[in-house]
């Protein structure tokens, strides 16, 4: 008598396209997915209990640990919070904001370009993940000249940036700039419009606009679902006004989407770095910020478009030196909640291919 | 800045339909409004669907340890009037239960079984509460200001 | 036909073995052949070391990376060295695995590479066995490589290895078809199954002009049957994280690793000797000698395989199965009805 029995697969914690310690246990019919479960935590720190030990200030290099391929827009987030909460946010001098945009729009690129690198892996395109590496290295090597670290900046201070920047950052930057778009193109060439890539990733996983809204996601994912919406434009923080820049939006919210959604943010970044390269004004770098910092009694909820969406600081303050309560709304954590949904019914290679279109980060979704 | 909605008008309609159920809170972000909890899936529900509020985004589900009670913060959001609102429901400390809006936003799903997790609040009638980053067998919740920080 | 430097070689050892040491006829002849499949398993290994450093450096080029450079002439002792550290490895058998088929998994598919090269000519005349049959014998013995990695697949007690062995099956099975009818179409103009008398019909043209469609058939085929990017399912390390062979450590998977590469040069040489003209020299240039002319046809044939394995990304499964039966069957079935017509017309005019 033959008889047939699901097969429960655990995919995880060390798994290759897991990207990092997620486990997910998944119920095969065949390589049907049956039923997926998030399993999460394996990168638990307590980030939020440590903040409540840690002055303001403190708290300003546990950013980077957070989401680990974005540490400058984590940080940025971090003290656009503080300093909405002190009420100072007027009074970051003007060439602190374009540093802030400059290496805030690198550090998207170099997010973006590891999202398509990853992407490219875990359809097996070996060559496109390298081309992805070696963009976002040339990124991080700009970050280390300003900063001295490549992923953990440690660079924004509140009430501006930690030091100016170095001699013949601006040329350097600029060339590389220059240069991008001929690697996006490249990454076109070999991965976008690559047959064998299109028939993976169209059609995979999609999100309806209502889904995408209900579950929360936000930033890339919550544009390629078709919604026009971009704090950056909507929003506007820092000195991003005054820049003009389209939103990319996406159709039919399937891994396609997300992938082109993000090709597209990338050269927007691009065109964003180049002006605020051209504009950027001399002039000091900290706004006068008291040497302890001590908000007032009082709450803020504040968030910028990080590269993985919305990452939102609320601080609840307490008037001390320490935030009485400090919580991370984490983009990630909220977008992998759609993932047993997304995987619902589809193959075993289609759901790594969408788990990897949501772009989840560890360290962020576990703090 | 953020943009200000008129919440004496919102808190005087919510009241008229739900009865005596929402109060301004008063903070410094003046956007926060404060709800009793057997309410507060009719007010999210209401809040959602209303077209003159339309707050189709959950941006934010936190929940505080104040010395004398637990707050839960609700930040919602609005893509169309691009206008904010802090909801807030102040629980018992000694048994904080607040009924599980998993049914208005999906998206609460995650968020508050990781409050149940770190801040051991009890949401009812969530579909799947479980510790979500620590470890089933671990005891207590860390976020509280009672839990004891050992190195 | 002037004899080609290896049969004065093995004439020699014949005479040698026979005159010298007094072997009788039989012995010499037992002797000469346990001494040559020697030299072929040599030739496979040394192929190996070359093929490894060939992979890593064409991935490099491709990747703008160096690729190996530390250990002897731009990393060319890179190979060597692994081997020397995968053989200091624990042999790791899982608990609860099937033991003994776990054990010889890898080996039976080392066998079946190994047997296959039994009838492939690496020159005018230096063949194991010509058998008149030599084009069937490969075929038969290749499609038995299914079942050793459904062996490692299955005895693994892996999920991974079980989905891995499942895919292989069906993937090997499924392309198996359209690469023996791609073969066919050669067949029929040669008349004959023998590989060298296919190598003497090419003297004038390679089949590679009246049978372009088989030769890509044949080529994308090989692929799959290889196991090889993009049709490397079986492998899946995204999401199998290697597939049939996840379990297996040091030696064993070293074993797997020279069994594939194994049958990566044998179906090069297939490919280079069915449809690229075998030892036949190209423009007359005769001064060359064959085998090295069959050689860098074969290596040909890798570097292209190599190319598509590193530019392409991964197929679906679904995608692999229809392409294989939709597209890949009816073309090469397509392509034996013309090149029958095409015969029967030629014969017609002919006479």
């Amino acid at each position: 008598m033959l008889k047939t029995q699901e097969l429960t697969l655990n995919l995880g914690p060390h798994h290759p396209s897991t990207h990092g310690v997620f486990r997910c246990v998944l119920n095969l019919e065949g390589e049907y997915i049956q039923k997926a479960v998030n399993h999460l935590g394996y990168l638990h720190r307590g980030i939020e209990k440590l903040a409540e030990s840690r002055t303001y200030t403190q708290f300003i290099p546990y950013n980077g640990r957070l989401d680990y391929v974005a540490g400058m827009l984590n940080e940025w987030t971090y003290v656009h919070a503080v300093e909405k909460l002190m009420g100072i946010t007027e009074e970051i001098p003007e060439r602190a904001q374009y540093i802030r945009v400059i290496l805030g729009e690198l550090q998207r690129l170099a997010s973006h370009a590891i999202y398509i690198a990853s992407m490219a892996l875990d359809v097996a395109g070996a060559t496109a993940w390298f081309y992805g590496f070696r963009d976002r290295d040339e990124i991080l090597d700009l970050l280390e000249m300003v900063s001295g670290q490549r992923l953990m900046p440690n660079y924004m201070r509140i009430g501006g940036v930690a030091a100016d920047l170095p001699e013949g950052f601006i040329e350097k930057c600029q060339a590389l700039i220059d240069e991008f778009p001929n690697r996006i193109a490249e990454q076109e060439g070999i991965l976008i419009g690559n047959e064998i890539f299109q028939a993976r990733v169209k059609n995979v996983g999609p999100i309806s606009k209502e889904m995408a809204l209900d579950y929360g996601l936000t930033g890339p994912n919550l544009r390629a679902s078709g919604v026009d919406t971009d704090l950056r434009r909507d929003e506007p923080y820092g000195i991003y006004d005054r820049f003009d820049f389209k939103v990319p939006v996406g159709e039919k919210g399937d891994t396609f989407d997300r992938v082109l959604v993000r090709i597209e943010e990338m050269k927007e970044s691009v065109k964003i770095v180049k002006k605020a390269l051209r504009d950027i004004p001399e002039g000091p770098v900290m706004a006068k910020v008291p040497k302890v910092i001590k908000p007032p009694v009082g709450e803020v909820y504040s968030r910028i478009e990080n590269a993985k969406g919305h990452l939102g600081f609320h601080i609840v303050s307490d008037g001390s030196t320490k935030p009485y309560r400090l919580r991370i709304y984490s983009p990630c954590f909220v977008n992998i909640g759609i993932f047993p949904e997304m995987a619902k019914g589809i193959h075993l290679m289609d759901a790594v291919v969408a788990l990897a279109s949501l772009d989840i980060v560890l360290g962020e979704i576990d703090r | 800045m953020d943009k200000i909605i008129n919440r004496e008008a919102l808190v005087g309609e919510l009241n008229k339909k739900f009865g005596q159920c929402a109060e301004i809170f008063e903070d410094n972000t003046n956007q926060s409004i404060k709800v009793k909890p057997d309410k507060l899936v009719d007010i999210m529900l209401e809040l959602r669907d209303n077209p003159n509020y339309d707050f189709k985004v959950l941006m934010n589900l936190n929940s505080v340890d104040y010395p004398e009670n637990f707050t839960v913060v609700y930040h919602l959001n609005s893509l169309t009037h691009l206008h904010k609102l802090t909801v807030k429901v102040e629980l018992d400390k000694a048994d904080p239960q607040v009924p599980s809006i998993t049914s208005v936003w999906k998206a609460a799903n995650v968020q508050e079984r990781e409050a149940y997790d770190l801040m051991g609040i009890v949401f009812t009638g969530h579909p799947n509460l479980k510790r979500i980053l620590l470890v089933d067998e671990f005891v207590g919740h860390p976020l509280r200001k009672d839990f004891k920080l050992q190195a | 036909m002037e004899k080609s430097f290896f049969n004065t070689i093995a004439d020699a050892l014949r005479n040698w073995l026979m005159n010298g040491l007094g072997f009788s006829d039989t012995a010499a002849q037992l002797t000469a052949t346990a001494i040559w499949t020697l030299v072929v398993i040599l030739f496979i290994l040394m192929n190996l070391i070359v093929l490894v450093w060939l992979e890593r450096k064409f991935s490099a080029f491709f990747q703008q990376r160096r690729g190996p450079n530390r250990l002897g002439p731009a990393g060319f002792l890179q190979f060597p060295v692994d081997i020397v550290k995968v053989l200091g490895k624990e042999d790791i058998i899982p608990a609860n695995a099937d033991k003994t088929v776990f054990k010889i998994a890898s080996t039976c598919l080392f066998i079946t590479t190994i047997l296959a090269w039994a009838v492939i000519p690496l020159g005018d005349g230096v063949i194991l066995a010509d058998l008149n049959i030599g084009l069937f014998y490969f075929l038969a013995i290749g499609s038995t490589a299914t079942v050793s990695l459904m062996m490692g697949g299955f005895s693994s007690n892996n999920k991974y290895s079980l989905i891995g062995g499942m895919r292989t099956v069906a993937q090997m099975i499924s392309y198996e078809i359209p690469m023996i009818f791609s073969l066919l179409g050669v067949v029929m103009m040669v008349g004959s199954l023998r590989l060298s008398d296919v190598v003497a019909a090419q003297q004038n043209m390679w089949f590679i002009v009246p049978q372009a469609i088989a030769f890509l058939v044949y080529f994308v085929a090989t692929v799959a049957e290889t196991n090889r990017g993009p049709f490397d399912l079986a492998e899946g390390e995204q999401e199998l994280v290697a597939g049939y062979f996840t379990e297996y450590s040091g030696i064993r998977y070293a074993i797997w690793m020279i069994a594939e590469y194994g049958n990566l040069v044998a179906v090069s040489t297939i490919a280079s000797i069915m449809f690229l003209g075998g030892w036949n020299a190209p423009f007359g240039l005769t001064f060359i000698p064959g085998f090295v002319w069959l050689l860098l046809k074969i290596y040909f044939m890798i570097f292209l395989f190599m190319w598509v394995k590193w530019t392409y990304p991964r197929i679906r499964i679904d995608h692999l199965m229809h392409f294989g039966w939709k597209f890949l069957i009816p073309v090469s079935l397509a392509n034996i009805l013309v090149t029958g017509i095409g015969i029967y017309v030629y014969r017609l005019i002919i006479g």
